[in-house]
């Protein structure tokens, strides 16, 4: 039987599992009465559902519509000035939703403070730009590779990724190879959609190697002289797609790569 | 809206024909004063620059993306081309966070190895500034000036590692190799050389310089809030008057135990930050002294001890069969490291580069995000480039020194 290939989880996996092995967790733990951090999250009263203390940080587990509550307290009354960390962690597939954190720093006490919230699939979540301006960067990172919207954001519009660029590359169900849109965005944004048949798609495999090129790959131990076609007849065998996220950004017929 | 094809590029709407007496100038990404592909669309008033939008993302190659699918200690080398001025601050940043993860011990020789790495690192990246901040202004024989010096800077890397630019110096777990024979020795000559052409040279040139204090007085200037607000680390923040560096307060490695000071500058400005520079290569260079005779003393481990994540030594792989069969499993299989999330913060060259790793006891980290100081300050320019002229906005843009490498990452 074929091995099950999850759908919403296109990322590498271990190819060898043990299932009596238990991984260890790194240890929470309480946050010690009378110490800055006890301090921290009293002044939160119930905004916080959870704290810990991991490798030496303060966790606090929060509501996502406390964020700019909370972010606030953080600021003023515990002196965590600097908010010099924002993203997201994907759990769509373990769990249906988004794990948002804000990395805290308070420079008088050199103390660090991760806010985490979670957040549903399309769920958005109230921008942090007013308060922290290194949020607004941060924020339009995490919308180009999330998809997460900040309301409330002064210029939420992608950052990394071209303005027209079709999906969120760090969301799990990206595929790693590059999809269909990808191979064709440059050739269509270059020489334009109609030249598609004389440019064919874009390799964007990087470790691709080719057993019949003869002009880019030595065979050791088979050498033939450079350029001869050893194909033998054989048909080159289509491009193969990811199909975890086909966009139906193009209608026309897949080109061969039309070497030799 | 512009009919885009190959001839006329796709400018996402940018209009460039204004009614109004306000031009709009697109600067870069090719621009040899933008440090890398950095594109910045200044609105100008005049001279007068009344709107800025950096526009980053041309050397975008997912290294985030490509974190989550490579096991740990496949994903070393990729750290390299975060600061590819600096890679073993990169280097170093992305083990010690894994290390913060394992609760590794890291053995002394490694420890004192690392930090000397780290510390020449630092005055070769703030050579660089130096030289390429100062072509920026206009000061070109300072330019051959510290390169030279660079040059002999990255030689002791090379003798090092092998490598000039991508040195993949630092292991998970402590250092792949013993310092060379004598290179403690060339080492502090390279000490005496740098600190000789510091106060003889750079700073002769620069210091009192008229043209070089015109060009740099009172640009960019940034207020201690503004720093804060805008997430600057490094000489940009401490350029603003904030006495905060990452060694001293959140110590790691040996900077606990070593003698050395926070140069710190209230004048706001590029002039306050270029000091701030020279200060700490003179810093710099008194921690690599305090770190030969340590050197000296040490244990000679390279390595930690933890079989489970780290390979053991040679000997017991080529001699014991268990020590073997973990070492087959970590290199077929690569190390899974507990389940749990981890921020550790390091001060690079440019400020905090700091990783965040959330590991679900995969080979592969299920997260890592890189939090790299020049993607903030690349935010921060479009609100300090607003009401400078233009012939100001490379002055500001060198003072940041912002590498692409890791804005883009």
């Amino acid at each position: 039987m074929r091995k099950y290939t999850p759908k919403d989880n296109v990322q590498a996996k271990s190819y060898y599992t043990d299932r009596f092995h238990v991984t260890p967790r790194v240890p929470r733990n309480e946050v010690q009465s009378g110490s800055h951090f006890a301090d921290v999250v009293n002044s939160f009263k119930k905004l916080a559902y959870e704290s810990y203390v991991e490798l030496g940080q303060l966790v606090i587990h929060i509501k996502s519509s406390d964020n700019i509550k909370v972010l606030e307290i953080l600021r003023d009354k515990c002196g965590y000035t600097v908010c010099s960390e924002l993203s997201a962690v994907d759990y769509l597939a373990r769990d249906g939703e988004f794990e948002v954190f804000y990395q805290m720093l308070n420079m008088s006490q050199a103390k660090r403070v991760r806010v985490v919230t979670r957040i549903k699939k399309d769920e958005a979540i109230e921008s942090a730009a007013s308060l922290f301006k290194s949020a607004n960067f941060a924020e339009r990172e995490m919308y180009d590779m999330f998809g997460i919207v900040a309301n409330n954001h002064p210029y939420l519009k992608r950052i990394l990724m071209p303005d027209d660029w079709v999906g969120h590359p760090l969301l799990k169900t990206y595929p790693l190879q590059g999809d269909e849109a990808a191979s064709w965005y440059e050739v269509d944004k270059i020489f334009g959609k109609e030249n598609r048949d004389a440019i064919g798609p874009e390799n964007r495999d990087p470790a691709k190697i080719d057993r019949y090129d003869t002009k880019r790959f030595s065979r050791v131990g088979y050498e033939v002289p450079f350029g001869t076609d050893i194909t033998q007849g054989e048909k080159e065998n289509d491009i193969e797609y990811s199909k975890a996220q086909l966009a139906d950004y193009t209608k026309s017929q897949k080109q061969l790569d039309k070497r030799k | 809206m512009q009919q885009t094809n190959k001839l006329t590029p796709f400018f996402e709407n940018l209009n460039f024909e204004r009614s109004d007496n306000m031009m709009v100038i697109n600067f870069g990404p090719q621009h040899p004063s933008a440090h890398g592909q950095l594109r910045l669309v200044l609105e100008l008033d005049g001279e007068k620059v009344t709107k800025a939008y950096p526009d980053i993302g041309y050397l975008h190659r997912g290294i985030e993306k490509m974190a989550e699918n490579m096991t740990y200690n496949e994903f070393l080398p990729t750290t390299d081309r975060l600061d590819y001025i600096a890679s073993t601050s990169n280097n170093y940043a992305y083990a010690h966070a894994v290390e913060k993860l394992l609760e590794l011990e890291i053995p002394e020789r490694a420890q004192v190895i690392r930090t000397m790495l780290l510390e020449v690192n630092r005055i070769i990246s703030h050579l660089f500034f130096l030289a390429t901040h100062a072509l920026d202004v206009g000061a070109m024989s300072l330019f051959l000036y510290a390169f030279r010096e660079r040059e002999f800077g990255m030689d002791l890397m090379e003798e090092y590692c092998g490598a000039r630019l991508t040195h993949s110096a630092v292991r998970i777990g402590g250092v792949p190799l013993d310092l060379p024979k004598d290179w403690t020795r060339e080492l502090l000559k390279w000490c005496d050389t740098v600190e000789h052409e510091l106060a003889n040279t750079y700073e002769m040139l620069l210091n009192e310089n008229r043209i070089w204090k015109m060009r740099l007085e009172d640009v960019g200037v940034i207020s201690a809030e503004e720093a804060q607000s805008w997430g600057c680390s490094g000489p940009m923040l401490r350029g603003s008057g904030v006495q905060y560096d990452i060694r001293k307060e959140e110590p790691y490695e040996l900077y606990g135990e070593l003698e050395f000071d926070i140069p710190v500058s209230d004048r706001c400005d590029s002039y306050g930050r270029y000091r701030l520079y020279m200060e700490e290569m003179k810093e710099s260079i008194k921690i690599l002294r305090q770190l030969v005779p340590l050197y000296d003393r040490s244990a000679p481990q390279l390595m930690a001890h933890a079989p489970q994540y780290i390979s053991a030594p040679k000997e017991e792989i080529m001699t014991q069969n268990y020590a073997l069969m973990q070492h087959f499993v970590l290199v077929t299989q690569g190390m899974r490291p507990p389940v749990g999330e981890v921020y550790a913060p390091t001060e690079s060259p440019k400020g905090e580069l700091g990783f965040y790793i959330k590991s679900e006891g995969e080979p592969y980290a299920y997260r890592l995000k890189c939090r790299a100081p020049s993607f903030f300050h690349t935010g921060l320019l479009q609100e300090i480039l607003v009401g400078t002229y233009i012939a100001d906005v490379v002055t500001i843009i060198g003072s940041t020194n912002i590498v692409f490498g890791e804005v883009d990452r």
